[in-house]
């Protein structure tokens, strides 16, 4: 089952759609009903599909500010070729900039300084501010502890000063988060989540994966691991023009439910995994929000379970409506217009109501190869070397039979696989703590169904 | 209808709002299930009424309307035939969709789609726009019902109008209903009368089963009845032989399915290992001294005699598995209906189908009684003729869409397992004008 709803009145946002795929019918008794929602967002920023980059067209982009956050902490020195890199990386960033765009630099230690332009402001980008951020990024030198919140929160403040439509972060850290407690840096990013997405990367091997991939979830942008600190640069220009691609911030699912309903879940299982169901806002009468981040012209698939009261057979309901709104200043909702049905038939038909939705069957086994990752590492990690044979072997199996080629690439720097059709793997004795991270990191990417 | 245990019921059917009574399972006009419906609030909503009907004579069903009435009763869908009556005029509620009040289930001034629909937490800029008035659900009766058709309440899917329909046309009536077990209703039919050159009446019916394995089952059905139906009553008064107007309107039936399966080309390119459209096609012509019936596929017709000491009789041989096997020898009656393969159908029609056999077959019946037209939801509740007339009502050739309902109500009582419908025609066919009682 598929359909479809577009909007075309709004005119400096990107069109929305929604895609349902289900199998609507239900055994008599049956109750839980599962839905794979496409959202796609096109006509934004990029013309056609063989052009990736950004039109630059004054006027007409919507307005963003940027604050680029690098770690000054004193590891970076070990090697020096990590501050280096990021000093590097900063730069390419900057010069992927478009012009106009508000931005700042902070230097992060166990304290946030403001690196440029400095004084509480951010600058605007143009070829002379570029220049001057570059000459200030000279001045960064590797010294003292990590705070990973106090950074998050002086960007808060940066970011929030703009009277901008996209803020993004752009964090980059080398180190565990030693100079603050746990419960700080939630606080920080609860403080945050909503205010800015912010995209989190760790180069080397001695930060903590949960750390980084916590704050890039928690901020709704991406995480990745930058083994090699030459690579930083490439990295860098790419997550900057991906911002810069950005058209409308905020984005919120609304999902509505009728009376009797439970949410199972509600995931993004495309371009990553990430459960959102515990993210919710209630939204009046039986609907609720779950926030999405910003979007420029992109996809992304989420999957929604809800359990509802059985009905009679030949019955038909409406299971979940979703829908895309955005918040407005006044706190009101701009709704985008698409909206998707999730339905539930109760039929008698065995051969309808047995069969599994294709697109359902895939991002199942697309979280849980993320899962058994998850869990196969944190077991080997504690010694229990049957158990992580187990998950990862299950991982492998499942990255095979979903036509997950980058992540069984990963998988095979952590396991021999000897058959992986059946999941048949071995623990390999020595592994690269950056294979180890960038499997761990990665875990949650997901490819989409083959058509 | 068998009265049941006492439950919980509605003063009127959620459904098409005929006043039940208490205890009724199932609404008594229109066959909805009312045990399905949770105790109603004590707020009524304000709800149009479609007709007079009211209970008369102590059973559940509501009177269809004086017997004997030259003039058949307004019908429910605007998709009717465009019958005349005797007088070449158009019938009454024919003539134009305006006119007809906005309760008879019937939606004819739907505005457009709005290009963004009000949600449950509605934009109060959307919600400004004039909304048509609010219509209550009818399975929780709290919620309103939202532009798709759920409620916003509790999400249930709201009645579709082909879930039940009921029609008369001169002397003949049918009634068709989802049933209790199908979602959606894949039947349908088409009824009409029209007048003979030499001046003498004539009544058809023709029923489809929507074929479910395949796409699209209900609008094969409807294609090919309403195509049947045109066919005859365009054919008729031109003279042609009732035997010979049957195969053309089975033909043109056959013409009107296949024309779907290549109607959307876009709906094919995102599901193209789809089956085409299919149905079957039962139908049925009386005139003052012939009976003639045509089909393709396993929807019957028997007869039933006034007389009930005569015997009834099943007029149609399916095209099916089992009938199969019984006429080639090579099973029983019994062997063949109890094989799973039974009611897999040999014969329809759809683009994929073989080759047409349209069977028509000609009765001149010594003696008045009702022909009874029907899809195998019904049959399979009184499969041989004598089952089938003992469920006959008595009075069926004066009142026969009172007859259609108590034979849907038959098969609903027996669990409604599949959709069900029912036409029924008095024989021989009443001279028009002239009471038909």
């Amino acid at each position: 089952m598929r359909s479809s709803m577009a909007n075309f009145a709004k005119s400096n946002v990107p069109r929305f759609s929604v895609d349902v795929y289900q199998n609507e019918y239900l055994p008599e008794g049956g109750s839980e009903v599962n839905a794979v929602v496409t959202v796609t967002a096109t006509g934004g920023g990029t013309i056609g599909s063989a052009v990736s980059a950004p039109v630059h067209a004054p006027g007409r982009q919507p307005s963003a500010a940027v604050a680029i956050m690098v770690d000054c902490s004193g590891s970076m020195d070990y090697p020096p070729a990590k501050m280096r890199g990021a000093r590097d990386a900063t730069a390419a960033a900057i010069d992927a900039l478009r012009d106009g765009t508000r931005f700042a630099v902070i230097g992060g230690t166990h304290v946030a300084k403001e690196v440029y332009p400095g004084g509480g402001r951010l600058a605007v980008a143009d070829a002379t501010t570029r220049e001057q951020a570059k000459q200030a990024l000279r001045r960064l030198s590797a010294g003292g502890g990590t705070a990973i919140g106090t950074w998050l929160r002086l960007a808060d403040r940066l970011l929030s000063a703009a009277d901008v439509t996209i803020r993004h972060g752009i964090l980059l850290t080398d180190g565990r988060n030693e100079h603050e407690s746990p419960q700080e840096l939630r606080a920080a990013l609860d403080e945050c989540a909503g205010r800015f997405t912010c995209d989190a990367r760790g180069v080397g091997t001695d930060w903590e994966v949960k750390e980084v991939t916590g704050i890039a979830s928690a901020l709704l942008g991406t995480a990745d691991i930058v083994a090699d600190p030459a690579g930083l640069a490439a990295d860098f220009t790419r997550m900057m023009e991906t911002a810069m691609g950005k058209e409308v911030a905020d984005v919120l699912l609304r999902v509505w439910t009728p009376v009797g309903t439970t949410i199972r879940f509600v995931k993004q299982v495309a371009p990553t995994v990430a459960d959102l169901t515990a993210r919710r806002t209630e939204a009046g009468p039986r609907a609720g929000d779950y926030p999405t981040g910003s979007w420029g012209d992109e996809s992304r698939d989420y999957h929604l379970c809800v359990t509802v009261p059985p009905a009679g057979l030949g019955q038909e309901m409406l299971a979940a409506r979703v829908s895309l709104v955005v918040p407005q200043a006044d706190g009101s909702v701009q709704n985008l217009g698409a909206q998707g049905l999730v339905r539930a038939v109760w039929t008698d038909d065995m051969a309808a109501s047995t069969s599994i939705n294709p697109q359902v069957a895939h991002y199942t086994g697309q979280a849980e190869l993320a899962q058994a990752i998850q869990k196969g590492l944190d077991l080997r990690k504690a010694g229990d070397f049957d158990g992580a044979t187990a998950k990862l072997g299950r991982a492998v199996q499942l990255a095979s039979a979903s036509g997950n080629a980058d992540t069984a690439k990963l998988l095979a720097k952590v396991v021999d696989v000897v058959d992986a059709a059946t999941g048949t793997v071995r623990l390999k004795t020595r592994v690269a703590e950056a294979d180890e991270m960038t499997l761990e990191t990665r875990s949650t990417k997901t490819v989409r169904v083959k058509k | 209808m068998s009265q049941m245990p006492r439950q919980a019921a509605l003063p009127k059917c959620p459904s098409c709002t005929e006043p039940v009574e208490p205890g009724d399972l199932f609404c008594g006009a229109c066959g909805y299930d009312l045990s399905a419906v949770p105790a109603p609030p004590q707020d009524h909503p304000t709800l149009t009424m479609t007709g007079s009907a009211g209970a008369d004579d102590g059973t559940a069903w509501p009177d269809p309307g004086p017997a004997g009435s030259d003039m058949p009763s307004a019908a429910h869908l605007p998709t009717d035939l465009p019958g005349t009556d005797s007088g070449d005029t158009p019938l009454p509620g024919h003539e134009s969709g305006a006119g007809r009040s906005p309760g008879s289930g019937v939606r004819f001034d739907r505005p457009d789609e709005p290009d963004e629909y009000p949600l449950q937490a509605p934009d109060p800029r959307l919600t400004a726009a004039p909304a048509e008035p609010a219509q209550l659900c009818v399975a929780c009766r709290t919620g309103r019902v939202d532009s798709d058709g759920y409620c916003e309440n509790c999400g249930h899917a709201q009645p579709r109008e082909r879930d039940h329909v009921e029609r008369e046309s001169g002397p003949v009536a049918a009634v068709s209903d989802r049933g209790l077990r199908h979602h959606r209703n894949e039947d349908a039919f088409a009824v009409g009368h029209t007048t003979l050159p030499d001046g003498t009446p004539a009544a058809v019916a023709i029923v489809c089963d929507g074929v479910s394995s395949a796409t699209r089952p209900d609008d094969a059905s409807l294609a090919a009845s309403q195509a049947a139906g045109d066919t005859l009553l365009a054919a008729l008064p031109r003279g042609t032989h009732p035997q010979a107007a049957m195969h053309e309107a089975i033909v043109a039936a056959s013409q009107a399915v296949n024309a779907l399966a290549e109607e959307p080309a876009t709906a094919r390119e995102h599901a193209p290992h789809q089956n085409a459209p299919a149905c079957t096609i039962v139908g049925a012509i009386v005139t003052s001294g012939l009976l003639v019936v045509g089909w393709v596929g396993d929807s019957r017709v028997y007869w039933v005699p006034t007389d009930r000491t005569a015997p009834p009789a099943r007029l149609t041989e399916d095209d099916s598995w089992a009938a199969q096997m019984v006429a080639a020898g090579l099973m029983s009656e019994a062997e063949a209906y109890a094989d799973e393969r039974a009611h897999a159908i040999t014969g329809w029609l759809g683009a994929d189908a073989y080759e047409l056999e349209p069977h028509t077959a000609a009765f001149k019946p010594d003696r008045p009684g009702a022909v009874v037209v029907c899809t195998d939801g019904l049959w399979n509740y009184a499969e041989s003729a004598e089952e089938m007339s003992e469920v006959v009502p008595a009075d069926v050739a004066d009142r026969p869409l009172h007859g259609a309902r108590v034979l849907v109500g038959h098969a609903l009582d027996g669990g409604g397992h599949d959709n069900v419908t029912v036409a029924v025609l008095p024989f021989p066919v009443p001279p028009q004008g002239a009471g038909s009682a």
